[in-house]
């Protein structure tokens, strides 16, 4: 007998559709959870306040003060450790409290899963910039930029640095064995690539030479230096690595992650924990 | 043959290292029916079903599920299954309504959410956050969710484990309720017998990853037939006899004693012995 299985005739949803209903479940179930929320925006919030009020100074040839240096790449570092670190935790839990086993008997594409945290991810990290924008405002006196080009290199430069942080985070949730190893697991790349990727240690140029190789294999560098693209004056060009905002380069790397970590995804994901057989 | 079947196992063997799990099982599971399999904790039961569930891949063995190997699958074929998964704790932040509408998405023919909210009791708990349910609540919503696509054949792991006396029978009404009115087939795995007794019209006992008896749960290990056990106290003594007609034994002791029997029992087997005595839990 040959007989195709009747439910074969019968088509299901798109993975665009779930996707989009799935990011709407995630935002509501996340910005429910109060703690949550608030932990997740205080962090580079109050890193930012922290560190720009402990620095001064200002940059040879520039009106840039180091506080104000720091308000883009906190704004990378905050949407990275949203994206990497809480996102890989945040699928490690579903992994551990049955999200995923459910979904998958659902049945839900891995693809619409991928789609939904993307979505709820993007409208996360918008509400963390706006805070973050804000302390730099109120407390350093950066000024927004007015030019609409700005503004468009900062929107594709985030687009792109969420999607490929997000595809990388999914991805690196699974070199977790539990929900409780997931936390270290995830820091440990992230707080490292700060280091050296311009953030924590500032300006970019002047790290190490090797310290800087490595951090520019990764995009936490590529979107904090697209973010000072967009903020602040030309006149802090002679801070950085080279004498340019590389945008071309930054879409390419930041883009080859987004492809990349899509792919790490689909090879690595795993719907059940490894210990579960 | 197999088209004609809900879910046809034949050699299913399974190992854990070198742990075999399931040892050599083999099931017909008929449309319509609400089949129990029926065993102590680590019998195979849930590496069984999650196996028909295309959760985990078997080592051994032929499996077919609404006429499909679920290893080979596609997205379409999980349409006609619904999952009662066992042990869950997701979806605390939404509510039952968002819930059981969200899931009715994923599905190309599926019911009306409030319908079956209603049926699974939880209408008035609709804008309740699921973290506020009770294990029976959330047990129901469980429930809610895997019959949202209506599925043909409906999958319950362990799904009463934990439940007080009330909670368990309101249970078991709304599982004969729904299987009755949609013709879902139903399996079960249970370690309780009066579940099994009280759901199922076709159970199979299993231990250490085989199937030891299987049958209807009234006559299952040859329980109708079996022998009873009378005993009585004589001048102290406690006596014991075995037969399979205690009737003139009864009233030979009844002229004997004239009259009442001091201590008189007289007990048939009961499932529960069956069991024990069918999953060496009594050694």
């Amino acid at each position: 007998m040959t007989t195709a299985p009747t439910a074969g005739a019968r088509r299901g949803p798109s993975v665009a559709y779930l996707g989009l209903h799935r990011g709407i479940v995630e935002l509501k179930a996340f910005f429910r959870e109060r703690d949550a929320v608030v932990f997740t925006f205080a962090l580079p919030a109050v890193l930012l306040a922290l560190l720009g009020a402990l620095i001064s100074g200002v940059y040879e040839g520039s009106s840039v003060t180091s506080a104000q240096y720091l308000v883009p790449s906190m704004v990378a570092a905050g949407v990275a450790s949203t994206t990497f670190v809480n996102l890989g935790i945040s699928v490690a839990a579903d992994r551990a409290d049955g999200t995923l086993k459910r979904l998958r008997g659902a049945p839900t594409p891995a693809a619409a899963y991928f789609l939904g945290k993307v979505i709820m991810m993007l409208v996360v990290t918008v509400a963390e910039v706006v805070v973050l924008f804000g302390i730099g405002v109120l407390m350093f006196d950066v000024t927004m930029p007015t030019d609409p080009s700005r503004w468009l290199t900062f929107a594709w430069v985030f687009v792109l640095g969420v999607t490929g942080c997000t595809f990388l985070g999914i991805a690196a949730s699974s070199l977790a064995s539990s929900e409780r190893s997931a936390g270290a697991v995830m820091n440990l790349p992230y707080i490292a690539l700060s280091f050296i990727s311009g953030i924590f240690y500032t300006p970019i140029s002047a790290l190490p030479e090797p310290l800087l190789t490595v951090g520019s294999l990764f995009p936490l560098k590529w979107m904090a230096q697209g973010f000072r693209s967009a903020l602040l004056p030309d006149t802090i060009l002679t801070q950085e690595v080279v004498m340019s905002w590389e945008h071309a380069r930054t879409a390419v790397v930041l883009g080859a992650w987004c492809i990349g970590g899509l792919l790490l995804c689909r090879t690595t994901f795993r719907w059940r924990g490894r210990r579960d057989g | 043959m197999t088209e004609s079947l809900a879910a046809r196992v034949r050699g299913l063997r399974k190992c854990y290292g070198h742990n075999p799990a399931v040892d050599g099982i083999d099931l017909d599971i008929v449309p319509g029916e609400i089949f129990a399999l029926l065993g102590p904790n680590g019998a195979g039961k849930t590496t069984t079903v999650e196996i028909l569930e295309g959760y985990r891949r078997r080592d051994e063995g032929e499996v077919s599920v609404l006429g499909v190997d679920p290893q080979q699958a596609p997205r379409s074929w999980r349409y006609g299954i619904g999952i009662v998964l066992q042990d869950v704790a997701d979806l605390s932040e939404l509510t039952v309504g968002e819930t059981v509408r969200h899931f009715a998405r994923y599905y190309p023919d599926a019911g009306d959410p409030d319908q079956v909210i209603d049926s699974v009791g939880l209408s008035e708990k609709t804008r309740a956050r699921v973290r506020t349910l009770s294990g029976g609540q959330r047990r129901r919503l469980d429930v809610a969710v895997g019959v949202i696509g209506n599925p043909k054949l409906l999958f319950l792991d362990e799904p009463t484990t934990g439940f007080d006396p009330r909670a368990r029978r309101q249970f078991w009404s709304l599982i004969r309720s729904l299987a009755a009115e949609h013709g879902t087939t139903v399996l079960l795995t249970t370690h309780y017998l009066d579940e099994a007794e009280a759901l199922a019209n076709r159970v199979a006992v299993v231990a250490a990853g085989k199937i030891v008896a299987e049958g209807d749960p009234a006559t299952l290990g040859g329980r109708a037939g079996a022998e009873v056990t009378v005993s009585w106290d004589d001048d102290g003594v406690r006596r014991t006899e075995h037969t399979s007609d205690p009737g003139p034994l009864v009233a030979d002791l009844t002229s004997r004693h004239g009259g009442t029997v001091p201590g008189l029992t007289v007990t048939r087997q009961s499932l529960e012995d069956v069991y024990l005595a069918l999953t060496g839990s009594d050694r």
